[in-house]
């Protein structure tokens, strides 16, 4: 049975995080938006599971509104 | 266009007042359907219209193969093929690039394509065309229903006519009175849902083009930008385009000629010549009724709900409310069924409604986003969905019309044996091509309108014993119309023993219904799957018989 990951999972948190904001670099604000509605995309592709994809969208959204 | 006057006589009004076991409301394609099933199961049927003129440019296209099917067992299929135009591809384009094309229909095999495209004026014309031949209906023109009570065992249907006001008693009165429902209104129901803020202009143009016979969809096309845009082909060079508006565009102006057409000379280019048929400005909405069954009246096809164009979902969830609907009320008005048969059209056709209001609004939400955010995610798929196959997944320009599968109806007899088809109880049968002695046939019209037990011999020889047992499904209390598929070769001996049979030569029958020897697939009137089995037994058809007739249904209070 597939649950959202939320221990480190990543090997080199550092790297991600600079590659995440270096992919946005030189991007104005709606250009930024686009790219990360299709970093979503494509990673939702790649984890398939819509239960994963259920529980990250109910965690990250937790952190922004009350449910 | 066909607009012709319909030359009948309307009946005078005057004389006693007349009982009809069904009166069905609306002449439009679902009404007619209604009346035309009824009047194919021996049920004597009086069709009310409130004018006497086919439906105008605009209205229903897209007819699903389910659909055509359906038109098949009422005899008009084949006219509808002829006349209409057969596609099963779609192209989806963002801007000036095409991003992807699907195919409706990739595997061959069946008689019917995943859709044609026909004005509804066509199909209304055929249907009536075939009505006026049969002794069972009866057609009156300009009668306008004013008045409808219900009482214990019958409707009282209040009617004006050119000739005065008349009454008429209905056993059962059907309700294909359209979107805006006068019946619904008479009865103080209401139908609940969602406007969705956009507008779309939509003209029917007649023109010689070269583009070929598919679904075409832009997003953002150049020639109208930031909006999007929908081209169908139809019968007699008549195209369909349909422009999406905004909710801020003003519908009055944009049906004006000299609004509309600047918008198709930027389509198509300054120099081609068209002629406009038809155009309309339309919003969008889903709603339905909480219930569509209210006593002796039912609510078939848009008076019960409705959904936005995309998905050709809206004649053809009708005209399969009406085939839902008719083989029930044949057997409660024979006493063979309880009247709590009559039940199952709302555990059945409600679900039904709701995939085809979820799936519309899904579409809609796509192609109309709510949001600033909504917006991003569309273009981002968009965008991705020229590359990325994954992504043509999430595009939505519409989920084109696919007949619901009862999966939860209590008519069902779940499955005891284990089956690898896509089919489930309660799935419409899947056709496949046969032979029959004297040739090529299809499976799906050997299913006409009855019970049917299908029972796969393979390649086992015809027994004598076993045929009996086939041919007295006849004799049960409804009766059961026994057809035998066998392996290539096989089926002569089983039609010498007074089976219709057929050789499934290209083993598709098997490989559809994952069918092995002695598997018996048992079909409803219309041709859902009501139950199936690995090993044939009288006794288990029986029980499943009475099931789907409603003998295990709890009575509720009407």
């Amino acid at each position: 049975m597939s649950a959202l990951k939320t221990a480190a999972n990543i090997p080199v948190p550092d790297e991600f995080y600079q590659a995440l904001i270096d992919a946005h670099r030189d991007l104005s604000d709606e250009q930024s938006e686009l790219l990360n509605a299709r970093l979503i995309l494509l990673l939702a592709n790649h984890i398939g599971s819509m239960q994963v994809l259920r529980e990250a969208l109910a965690a990250a959204r937790e952190g922004v509104a009350n449910p | 266009m066909p607009r012709r006057r319909i030359d009948q006589p309307s009946q005078p009004a005057s004389g006693p007042r007349q009982r009809w076991p069904v009166v069905v409301v609306g002449a439009g394609p679902v009404g007619s359907c209604a009346a035309l099933d009824l009047a194919q199961h021996g049920v004597r049927t009086l069709l009310l219209d409130q004018d006497d003129k086919l439906s105008e440019g605009s209205r229903a296209i897209c007819f699903a193969k389910r659909t055509l099917e359906i038109l098949d067992r009422l005899g008009v299929g084949q006219r509808c093929v002829d006349k209409g135009v057969v596609w099963n591809r779609g192209k989806v384009f963002l801007r000036d690039r095409l991003l992807y094309q699907f195919d409706l229909l990739p595997e061959s095999g069946h008689r019917r394509p995943a859709f044609i495209n026909l004005q509804q004026y066509y199909l209304e014309q055929f249907l009536i065309d075939r009505l006026l031949e049969s002794d069972e209906v009866e057609v009156r023109w300009n009668h306008k229903v004013i008045g409808v009570a219900q009482q214990a065992d019958h409707v009282l249907v209040t009617v004006e006519t050119p000739q005065g006001r008349t009454q008429v008693e209905a056993g059962y009165l059907l309700a294909c009175d359209g979107s805006r429902s006068p019946i619904r209104s008479l009865l103080g129901l209401e139908a609940r849902g969602q406007v969705f803020r956009d507008r779309f202009l939509i003209a029917d143009v007649k023109m010689q083009a070269e583009f070929p016979t598919e679904r075409w969809f832009w997003f953002d096309p150049p020639f109208h930008p930031g909006q999007s845009v929908l081209l169908h082909r139809q019968a007699d060079d008549v195209w369909r385009i349909d422009f999406q508006l905004g909710w801020d565009a003003d519908p009055d102006a944009e049906r004006r000629p000299e609004r509309v057409i600047p918008r198709i000379q930027a389509m198509l280019g300054p120099e081609r010549p068209f002629s406009l048929e038809w155009v309309s400005v339309y919003t969008f909405r889903c709603q339905r009724m909480d219930r569509f069954r209210h006593a002796r009246v039912f609510f078939v096809g848009d008076s019960a709900h409705q959904v936005s164009p995309f998905g050709a979902r809206g004649a053809n969830s009708g005209i399969q409310d009406a085939d839902n609907l008719v083989w029930k009320l044949e057997l409660v008005l024979r006493g063979e069924a309880p009247d709590a048969l009559l039940d199952s059209y709302d555990a059945e056709r409600i679900p039904a409604a709701d995939e085809n209001i979820l799936n519309s609004t899904r579409s809609t939400d796509f192609i109309t986003p709510k949001s600033r955010v909504s917006r991003v995610f569309r273009d981002a798929a968009l965008g991705l969905a020229e590359h990325y196959p994954f992504a043509r997944g999430v595009v939505n320009s519409g989920r084109l019309s696919l007949p619901h599968t009862y999966a939860a109806t209590a008519l069902n007899t779940p499955d005891r044996d284990r089956f690898a088809a896509r089919l489930v109880p309660g799935s419409p049968a899947l056709d496949a091509p046969l032979q029959s002695a004297g040739g090529a046939v299809w499976l799906i019209d050997q299913l006409c309108g009855r019970f049917c037990a299908m029972y796969f011999a393979g390649g086992a020889p015809a027994d004598d014993s076993l045929a009996a047992r086939l041919l007295g499904l006849a004799r049960l209390p409804v009766p059961v119309h026994a057809l035998v598929i066998c392996a290539a070769g096989r089926a002569a001996p089983w039609h010498a023993a007074g089976l219709p049979a057929f050789d499934d030569g290209k083993e598709l029958f098997a490989q559809r219904y994952d069918a092995t020897p002695d598997t018996l697939y048992l079909l409803r009137p219309d041709q859902h799957v009501a139950a199936r089995w690995r090993h044939f037994e009288v006794r288990a058809v029986r029980e499943a018989l009475a099931r789907v007739t409603g003998a295990s249904i709890e009575a509720t209070p009407a």
